[in-house]
C-alpha cells in the first residue's frame, strides 16, 4: 500500500465513485443545457432532455464533443460561467487553424491541482521534496499544472519552466531536486546533458514524472537508468484540465484515472459505439466537475483500453494503457499502419538514441518511408563497410517491426532538432489529399 | 611506426565537407592528405594533419564525430613498380589491405602512401625488414 494525497478518495469503492458519478454527471449536464448554447441545441435535435439522464448508465445518450466544436466555439462559445467568475485560460499549442482555449473558475483550478497532487504523492513525493517543473509555463497546462500541484502538497516548488537546459542542471544540483517534471524527450535530453558534464553524482532526484506526449517503455527505462530515478508517466489534456487527468502508481501499469472528476469511456472510433474493459478504442472523457469549461464525452484521439482490476497500490479507480497511439499521428505507408512509437522501441532496441525523424515522401504514387537517425561516436568507424553493416541491421529491424521497408539515413549529431516541448517526429511531404 | 589519421563522419548533405573543412582552417590546422570514402547516405572524411591533437580538439568542440585511425605511411618513389613492390610485401606476408591513399609531397620523384590494413604491427614489422622508409607523426608536422 502506498502514500495517497486524498486517500478517502483514491481507495473509494468502486460503488462509491459510481455514485459520486451519477451525481454529478446528472448536475453537469442540467449545467451545460442551461448554460452551453451549443449542448442545448444537440441535445434538443436528439431529443433528450437533461432530466432523461438519470446517472452514468444513461452517458452513451450524449452527444459527443470534437476538436472541432471546440474550434468552431472559440473562444467564449462553450463557456458555462459568466467571464466574472472565470479566474484563469490555458490554451493548447494549436498547429492547425484557430487555438483551443479552455476556462477556469477558482474552484477549478483548485480541483485540477489537486489531482496533480494526487499524481505527485503517487510517484513518492511528500511536502519533503524540491520538486523541479520543466514544463513550459503559460498557456500551456504543464507547467502551471504541475506547479499548483506541487504548492497543495506543499513541496518546494521550483518553477523553472522549458529550456536552458544550463540553467536546469546548476538548480537541480545546487538547489537538490527531488522530482523532475517534463516532457519525456526533454528529460532523455537532460539525462544526456547530465551524463555530458559529468555531474551525474551531483543530482538527487528519486523520481520523475513525464507526459505531454507519447513515450514507450524503452525510452523509460533509458531515462530511469540514466537518470537513477523512478519515471511515471502523467496524462492529460487542456480540454477536460491539463496534466493529471489519470496519472501512474509504483506499479507503473497504467495510469489511474481521477474518476471523481473525470468518467473514461472507450469508444470504436467509427461507430461510436461503447467498448468493454480490456478491449482498444478511443478515450472519451466527461468532466463532471468542471464548472467553466465542462465537456460532454469529448474525443481525446487516443487509442487506448481501460481495466477495472485491482491494482496492488491500493487505488480503486480506473486504470487506462499509455496512449497506444493516436487515431491522428497513425501513419499509413504503403497500405501498412505505422505507430512512431514502433520505430522509436526500434531504435532503443538496437542501442540508439531516442532522438529520430520520420519522413514520409511519396515519389511516382509510391510511397517511401525515411528513418533519419543521429550517429552516435559508438557507431561511428572508420570503415565504411562496419557502418553499412549497422545500418543494414537496423533497416533489417525496422522490416521485422513494420512490416514495410524503410531507409534509413544517418545524420550528423544533433541535427535533429532537440525538443524543449514537444518533439516533431513525423514530417509527412505527401500530398495525400490532392488528384 | 603507426601514424593517427583523423576519420570524420560527414553527412551527405550540402555543405558539411566545407563545415568541416572550416573548422580545420579556423583552428589554423593544415592537411597534408585528404581522402573521401562516400556512401549513397553519408562519407568518411579521412586526413592527416599537422596537428592532430589540436584538429581533434577543435572536431570535437564543434560536436563531430570522428575517430583517430591508425595507418601506415611510406615513403617512395615516383616511379612505374614502386606501389607493386609493396603490394607485394602485403600479398607475400597475408596481410589484408582495407584501403589506400596517396600524398603529394611536393618533391620531384617523390611520394607518400598511406595504407590502412587488418593487423598494422605485423605489417610495420615486415616493411621496415624489407628496408621499407616509414613515415612518423613527425613528417607531417609544420
Amino acid at each position: 500500500m502506498g502514500n495517497y494525497f486524498q486517500p478517502e478518495i483514491e481507495t473509494a469503492s468502486q460503488e462509491q465513485i459510481r455514485a459520486w458519478q451519477d451525481e454529478r454527471l446528472i448536475k453537469q449536464v442540467k449545467h451545460v443545457y442551461d448554460n452551453v448554447a451549443m449542448y442545448r441545441e444537440r441535445m434538443d435535435e436528439l431529443g433528450i432532455k437533461p432530466e432523461d439522464i438519470k446517472g452514468v448508465e444513461d452517458l452513451h445518450k450524449l452527444p459527443f464533443t470534437t476538436k472541432d466544436d471546440l474550434r468552431d466555439q472559440y473562444p467564449y462559445g462553450l463557456l458555462a460561467k459568466p467571464l466574472g467568475d472565470c479566474v484563469r485560460i490555458q490554451s493548447t499549442s494549436g498547429t492547425t487553424g484557430r487555438r483551443v482555449v479552455a476556462f477556469y473558475t477558482q474552484h477549478d483550478i483548485d480541483l485540477w491541482e489537486e489531482c496533480c497532487a494526487r499524481a505527485i504523492v503517487a510517484a513518492g513525493g511528500t511536502n519533503e521534496d524540491v520538486v523541479h517543473v520543466c514544463y513550459g509555463y503559460g498557456l500551456f497546462t504543464g507547467g502551471p499544472g504541475l506547479n499548483g500541484g506541487s504548492h497543495k502538497l506543499g513541496s518546494l516548488t521550483l518553477p523553472m519552466s522549458s529550456g536552458n537546459t544550463e540553467r536546469q542542471i546548476q538548480f537541480m544540483t545546487d538547489l537538490g531536486s527531488t522530482i523532475l517534471c517534463c516532457t519525456p524527450s526533454y528529460a532523455a535530453y537532460l539525462a544526456e546533458s547530465i551524463i555530458e558534464r559529468g555531474v551525474k553524482d551531483k543530482i538527487k532526484l528519486k523520481a520523475g514524472i513525464f507526459g505531454a506526449e507519447a513515450w514507450t517503455e524503452e525510452m523509460r527505462h533509458d531515462i530511469e537508468d540514466k537518470l537513477g530515478i523512478k519515471a511515471y508517466d502523467i496524462y492529460g489534456l487542456t480540454e477536460i484540465s491539463g496534466p493529471g487527468v489519470s496519472f501512474e502508481c509504483e506499479e507503473q501499469t497504467g495510469m489511474h484515472v481521477n474518476e471523481d472528476h473525470f468518467i473514461a469511456e472507450v469508444i470504436n472510433p467509427k461507430t461510436g459505439e461503447v467498448l468493454p474493459d480490456g478491449e482498444k478504442g478511443e478515450l472519451v472523457f466527461t468532466s463532471i466537475t468542471k464548472e467553466a469549461f465542462p465537456l460532454l464525452r469529448y474525443r481525446t484521439r487516443d487509442i487506448c483500453i481501460l481495466s477495472h482490476e485491482k491494482c496492488s497500490c491500493g487505488r480503486t479507480h480506473v486504470k487506462m494503457t499509455k496512449p497506444l497511439g493516436r487515431s491522428d499521428d497513425m501513419l499509413i505507408v504503403k497500405g501498412v499502419n505505422v505507430f512512431p512509437s514502433q520505430i522509436e522501441t526500434v531504435l532503443l532496441n538496437k542501442g540508439y538514441a531516442a532522438n529520430y525523424q520520420i519522413i514520409v515522401t511519396r515519389v511516382n504514387n509510391s510511397d517511401n518511408l525515411e528513418v533519419q537517425v543521429e550517429m552516435t561516436p559508438e557507431m561511428f568507424s572508420d570503415s565504411v563497410g562496419e557502418i553499412e553493416k549497422k545500418e543494414k541491421e537496423l533497416v533489417g529491424a525496422l522490416k521485422g517491426m513494420l512490416g514495410i521497408y524503410a531507409d534509413v539515413k544517418l545524420v550528423a549529431p544533433k541535427s535533429i532538432t532537440r525538443s524543449e516541448g514537444k518533439a516533431v517526429r513525423v514530417i509527412d511531404k505527401r500530398n495525400l489529399y490532392q488528384n | 611506426m603507426e601514424i593517427k589519421q583523423i576519420s570524420v563522419f560527414v553527412e551527405n548533405k550540402v555543405g558539411n565537407l566545407a563545415e568541416v573543412a572550416k573548422v580545420m582552417s579556423d583552428a589554423g590546422i593544415s592537411l597534408h592528405a585528404i581522402s573521401l570514402a562516400d556512401t549513397k547516405n553519408f562519407g568518411v572524411l579521412r586526413m592527416l594533419v599537422d596537428d592532430t591533437y589540436n584538429a581533434a580538439n577543435a572536431l570535437r568542440d564543434k560536436g563531430f564525430i570522428f575517430a583517430l585511425t591508425p595507418v601506415i605511411a611510406v615513403a617512395t618513389t615516383d616511379e612505374p613498380g614502386s606501389l607493386c613492390e609493396i603490394l607485394n610485401i602485403f600479398d607475400e606476408a597475408d596481410i589484408n589491405l582495407e584501403y589506400l591513399y596517396d600524398v603529394n609531397t611536393g618533391k620531384k620523384d617523390s611520394v607518400y602512401l598511406i595504407f590502412k590494413v587488418e593487423n598494422i604491427e605485423v605489417a610495420t614489422d615486415i616493411l621496415k625488414k624489407k628496408g621499407v622508409k616509414l613515415l612518423t607523426q613527425e613528417d607531417f608536422k609544420a
